[in-house]
């Protein structure tokens, strides 16, 4: 038996001047959303089904760019995508291209264990979705107000950016903005939430979900629903990652944390550490993990990453900067 | 130190009885597009350029697992993906869903060298082909005959199978299953300068809209500094098993050679019956292990070494 631990996030990569209240709302969900974990496991519920809850809860809430309130593709609809994965047996389902399924993660669970496969995407999701009966509806659900105008000031930035090709570094010493995946970071909506949890059996799970880039091409897949980038779990270790998808896909992230630890015998923080500073060259990302042993740690290296974690112990922590 | 190129299609349970009409096209085929990439290399052609070219020619021809002669989905319809990685910068660019581009693994190229991201699918894959005027055809195009045929015989035994609930005993397809194929290709030049290319119809009967390891980086498709890896079998085991990645990892953190470090990820890590892997690394070592009865491949170095073969020989 081992002590429970579990961690959330909503997204690396946050604009140092947002405002306090979206801060603070910002943390209440965070809360609310460990809390909601936290319940699970005091009722030993396995931790597959505990990341699932947990992530469903973050999707359904609009705050985060998932399910509900996902950043918007350039043709202003919804496309959303999903993996979860549990460590023992390491099985694993993925999905991307969602319009109208209400909870993603949930399908991802559904294909992991209704179907012969370990990824579904776009129409052929859709059909199992409506094959499964999850909950469905109009793509229109998942827009928020927030997210049309976040993607106006996209593609404004779109081409500001192209016409005036600003240097990263200027003779004048003028500082170019803080950019995130091509955005300047006051318009960047951090994607994706996630998961990880260990239960007092010591299985791990993890599990990942996204609307995506802000402003992307119709059919871009992210790292989230990629086993072994976006989202990993195995014998040892949950983890779920954030942040520049190019960097965290080129650089396997999640199955390296795994990876190191076994290779290396690393310990779950220095895992982390040594996968955040080694292993994204020039990218920006963050990631969320736990171990087997009841551990729980985060790392990143870009401007903030909206966390919170908590432990059987009693630990908890809820935060948005480094 | 000089160039090195393994390329593969598909691994499974090819019956060593397979029959010579079924056999021949493919060792010509293999032996045929070997020399194409063998004639790249020595022209100096980079290994990314040569890793796309003989993943075409694979595409082109019918008698493999992707492009023309893709497997079938559920439908009867092709959906096709394809991935390519540098190994000096680990750029990498994956598509998945394509029904109309002659081929795809150009296709990824373009996502990875046009767009600013690494992975299009679908319907957004397919409008970023005609943006960037790649050929397409007709979807009958990559329709076969023998792929008609595999799907009918794949639904036959899905309804055995659930009608009469008994174990299912793994059979043996006298056609040479691809039902576990693929086809990739990995090189490195005299500098050390690595790539792989992975391209697939993916599983015969799948669902639409299924997915396998070969788009995902570091499941079927992998390369860094160190080598090129490019697998090939059951999709959904070689994403657990982050096989391609795990090569590489094996080789950097345990220190072991390509070699040991392929051999030890086919058959320790991964499931008997399901995988196979080409690897180079950047001293122009090669490796090909596989855990199926054969794997169609095909490899070369510069200083001459040659071999085009199907089943398990001493080296392995």
């Amino acid at each position: 038996m081992v002590g429970w631990a579990i961690a959330v996030h909503g997204g690396a990569g946050v604009d140092p001047n947002l405002p306090a209240e979206r801060q603070e709302q910002a943390k209440q969900l965070l809360t609310r959303c460990l809390n909601l974990g936290i319940a699970a496991l005091r009722s030993s519920v396995p931790a597959i089904d505990v990341v699932e809850l947990v992530v469903r809860e973050l999707e359904t809430d609009p705050f985060f760019n998932s399910g509900r309130g996902s950043a918007l593709t350039e043709n202003g609809t919804v496309e959303m995508e999903a993996s979860i994965m549990d460590g023992p047996g390491r099985r694993c389902g993925a999905v991307s291209g969602l319009t109208t399924v209400k909870n993603p993660v949930s399908l991802a669970r559904l294909v992991m264990d209704k179907s012969p496969h370990s990824y579904l995407a776009f129409s052929g999701a859709e059909n199992f979705a409506k094959q499964m009966g999850v909950d469905r509806v109009d793509n229109d659900y998942f827009i928020t107000q927030d997210n049309v105008e976040m993607l106006k000031l996209a593609k404004e930035a779109g081409s500001i950016v192209f016409d005036y090709r600003i240097p990263k570094v200027c003779g004048t010493g003028v500082q170019s903005p803080i950019h995130m995946n091509g955005l300047p970071i006051s318009i960047y909506a951090p994607e994706t939430v996630g998961c990880v949890v260990v239960d007092n059996e010591g299985r791990c799970a993890a599990a990942t979900s996204t609307g995506g880039l802000l402003n992307k091409r119709m059919g871009r897949i992210g790292d989230s629903p990629l086993i072994g980038a976006g989202t990993y779990a195995c014998d040892v270790c949950g983890v779920s990652c954030t942040g520049e998808g190019e960097a965290i896909i080129r650089g396997t992230l999640a199955r390296e944390v795994a990876a190191v630890m076994e290779y290396k015998g690393l310990q779950l923080q220095e895992a982390v550490d040594f996968v955040i500073k080694e292993r994204l060259d020039d990218g920006k990302a963050g990631l969320i993990a736990v171990s087997k042993t009841g551990e729980v740690a985060y790392g990143f290296n870009c401007v903030g990453m909206f966390r919170g974690c908590a432990t059987e112990n009693g630990f908890m922590e809820v935060g948005i900067w480094g | 130190m000089g160039w090195a190129i393994a390329l593969h299609g598909g691994a499974g349970d090819i019956a060593v009885n397979i029959p010579a009409e079924r056999r021949e096209p493919r060792e010509a085929a293999l032996r045929r597009i070997l020399q194409i990439g063998v004639s790249a290399l020595n022209a100096k052609c980079s290994p990314l350029d040569v890793v796309e070219l003989v993943a075409c020619e694979l595409e082109n021809c019918p008698h493999f697992n992707a492009g023309k002669g893709s497997v079938l989905t559920t439908n009867g319809t092709v959906e096709m993906e394809a991935c390519i990685m540098d190994g000096n910068s680990k750029r990498c660019g994956a598509v998945s869903g394509v029904t109309t581009v002659v081929n795809p693994i150009s296709l990824a190229r373009q996502v990875m060298e046009k767009t600013p991201h690494i992975y299009l699918a679908f319907d957004g894959a397919e409008s970023f082909a005609r943006q960037q005027g790649l050929k397409t055809e007709d979807p009958s195009h990559f329709i076969t005959p023998e792929n008609i045929e595999r799907l009918k015989q794949a639904k036959e035994a899905n309804r055995v199978q659930q009608d009469y609930t008994q174990p299912i005993k793994p059979q043996v397809d006298p056609d040479g299953d691809s039902k576990l194929g693929t086809v990739g290709c990995v090189a490195v030049d005299g500098l050390g300068n690595l790539a792989a290319a992975t391209s697939t119809g993916g599983l015969v009967n799948k669902m639409a809209g299924r997915i396998g390891d070969t788009p995902i980086v570091g499941a079927g498709t992998y390369a860094n500094k160190l080598c090129a890896v490019s697998a090939t079998g059951r999709g959904e085991a070689i994403m657990r098993d982050t096989v391609a990645r795990e090569v590489a990892a094996v080789m950097e953190y345990k220190g072991l050679g390509l070699k040991e470090a392929a051999t030890y990820v086919v058959h320790e890590v991964a499931p008997k019956g399901t995988t196979g892997v080409v690897a180079v690394s950047a001293t122009g070592e090669i490796a090909m292990p596989f855990n199926t009865l054969g794997m169609f491949r095909a490899s070369a170095t510069e200083e001459g070494f040659m071999e085009v073969a199907i089943w398990s020989s001493e080296s392995e």
